[in-house]
């Protein structure tokens, strides 16, 4: 076993805690920039499903049936290679060099489309639940499309939305760890370095997992207190 | 798009398909046991049992499965390997294979998720009907047997089917510690063959018909018409 100096040997002196907590940063924000893609895309689909012409239903289901049957690895493997090979075809039709694709880009990328799939369902689900009469009064008043979703369907929706969206960042955040399978340094990327260059495998590998716990944690008490904010004009039960 | 390879490696994928599927019944069995212990276990009035099953679920479910993985394949396999007694029973070729970390992992995991879960659905359980089968004078395991947990199941039946979706594509993961399953076998059909999509479309296909089988196979399962009152 090891003893509580080498501990503190490895993680102060060697500086294996500055670049954990780097990488822990580094997460957060491929975490946070899927995250925002993923709503983005998730809306979108979510109002195509319920509103857009029927070819580009069965495209949105396709989209959300598919991408939640397949193993995220794979997804991301597969997004990976084929997003970086059709960047440099595209390159190479205009002629110009082909490029390394950005690391950070691609993983927000690859893990906002996975997300988006998931997060249409939810954003789905919970425009279903606004009253309806809720709407159709907001119609009668004249209210135009674009003003009726920002207005009167987004707010409202957000309610019902929230306990899916926070569950949806937490699953997020502990896929990001399957970045480090393409590469990317993140928090387990900077981990399996750690352990690969110090042999403590079984040491950093529960820092690594501490971290993500910690980012955890916090992040449940962040959405419990968006939870009583936004709940606050709803009815008490 | 080259499909040409899969003669010769249908060996290798269907070899792997079987590795997916040990895992993901032999998880999902375990797991359920250990989910429903971790449920009965939180909803127990003695906080001795209950806090260290919150904790457990808490961490297991705040943490990345990879790294679940990674612990216990590198941390802990790493301690067996420096044990030469461990080396050199007859438990080291258990020990040095993958698989058996990667099924303790998952078994754990649905322990924690599936634990929640129905935990979830043993609260919904109406009092009155366990009332009811105490009344008939069941004893406290016969009430579990016969109507809380059967109950409870059938509440939380489409969150299950879901979790064995999850669990499915959980499995996924054994590839990254060198078990060659299903993921595994594309990998490695695309080292030999230098074939980048095919493989990984190939397999996602079969994930995509094992996911539809698994929620088709379970909706058909749970549709027994119930009596309302």
């Amino acid at each position: 076993m090891i003893s509580l100096s080498e501990v503190t040997q490895l993680f102060v002196a060697d500086g294996w805690l500055d670049a954990l907590a780097h990488g822990a940063l580094v997460t957060l924000q491929i975490s946070a920039g899927a995250f925002v893609l993923g709503l983005s895309i998730g809306l979108v689909v979510a109002l195509i499903k319920l509103r857009g012409p029927r070819w580009l239903v069965r495209l949105a289901n396709l989209y959300t049936t598919l991408y939640r049957a397949v193993p995220e690895l794979l997804l991301i493997l597969l997004l990976y290679y084929a997003g970086t090979d059709l960047l440099n075809m595209l390159m190479a039709a205009l002629g110009r060099p082909s490029i390394t694709v950005n690391g950070f880009a691609a993983a927000v990328l690859v893990l906002g489309i996975v997300q988006g799939a998931y997060s249409a369902e939810i954003l789905r689900g919970a425009i279903l639940a606004i009253p309806h009469g809720q709407i159709e009064a907001a119609r009668s008043f004249g209210i135009e499309r674009w003003l009726l979703l920002r207005r009167m369907i987004l707010p409202s929706m957000l309610p019902f939305a929230l306990a899916g969206l926070s569950n949806l960042w937490l699953v997020l955040v502990k896929d990001s760890a399957l970045i480090s399978i393409v590469g990317y340094s993140e928090l387990l990327s900077v981990g399996k370095q750690a352990a690969g260059s110090t042999k403590h495998y079984l040491v950093f590998y529960l820092a690594v997992a501490a971290f993500y716990f910690i980012i955890t944690l916090l992040s449940n008490g962040a959405w419990r207190l968006l939870e009583r904010r936004i709940n606050r004009w709803l009815p008490q039960h | 798009m080259d499909f040409s390879w899969i003669n010769s490696f249908a060996g290798e994928l269907l070899h792997g398909l079987g590795i997916t599927l040990k895992l993901l019944l032999l998880s999902g069995f375990f797991g359920f046991i250990l989910a429903v212990l971790v449920a009965l276990g939180r909803l127990s009035r003695n906080p001795l049992i209950s806090a260290p099953l919150r904790a457990f679920t808490s961490v297991f479910r705040g943490t990345p499965l990879l790294v679940q993985i990674y612990i216990l394949y590198y941390g802990v396999g790493s301690l067996f390997a420096s044990y030469p007694p461990i080396r050199g029973s007859f438990l080291w070729p258990y020990l040095r294979d993958g698989f058996w970390y990667v099924a303790l992992a998952l078994i754990l995991c649905v322990g924690a998720y599936v634990g929640e879960v129905l935990r979830g659905g043993l609260r919904a359980v109406p009092k009155g009907e366990l009332e009811a089968a105490r009344a008939y004078g069941m004893k406290r395991f016969m009430v579990l047997r016969r109507v809380w947990l059967p109950r409870a199941l059938q509440l939380s039946r489409p969150t299950l089917v879901g979790e064995c979706v999850l669990l499915l594509k959980a499995t996924a993961l054994a590839s990254t510690v060198a078990v060659t399953d299903l993921l595994g076998a594309a990998n490695l059909v695309r080292a030999q063959t230098l074939k980048v999509y095919e493989p990984l479309l190939a397999v996602a296909l079969i994930y995509i018909v094992l996911a539809f089988v698994i929620e088709y196979g379970c909706s058909r399962l749970g549709k027994t018409p119930q009596r309302t009152a």
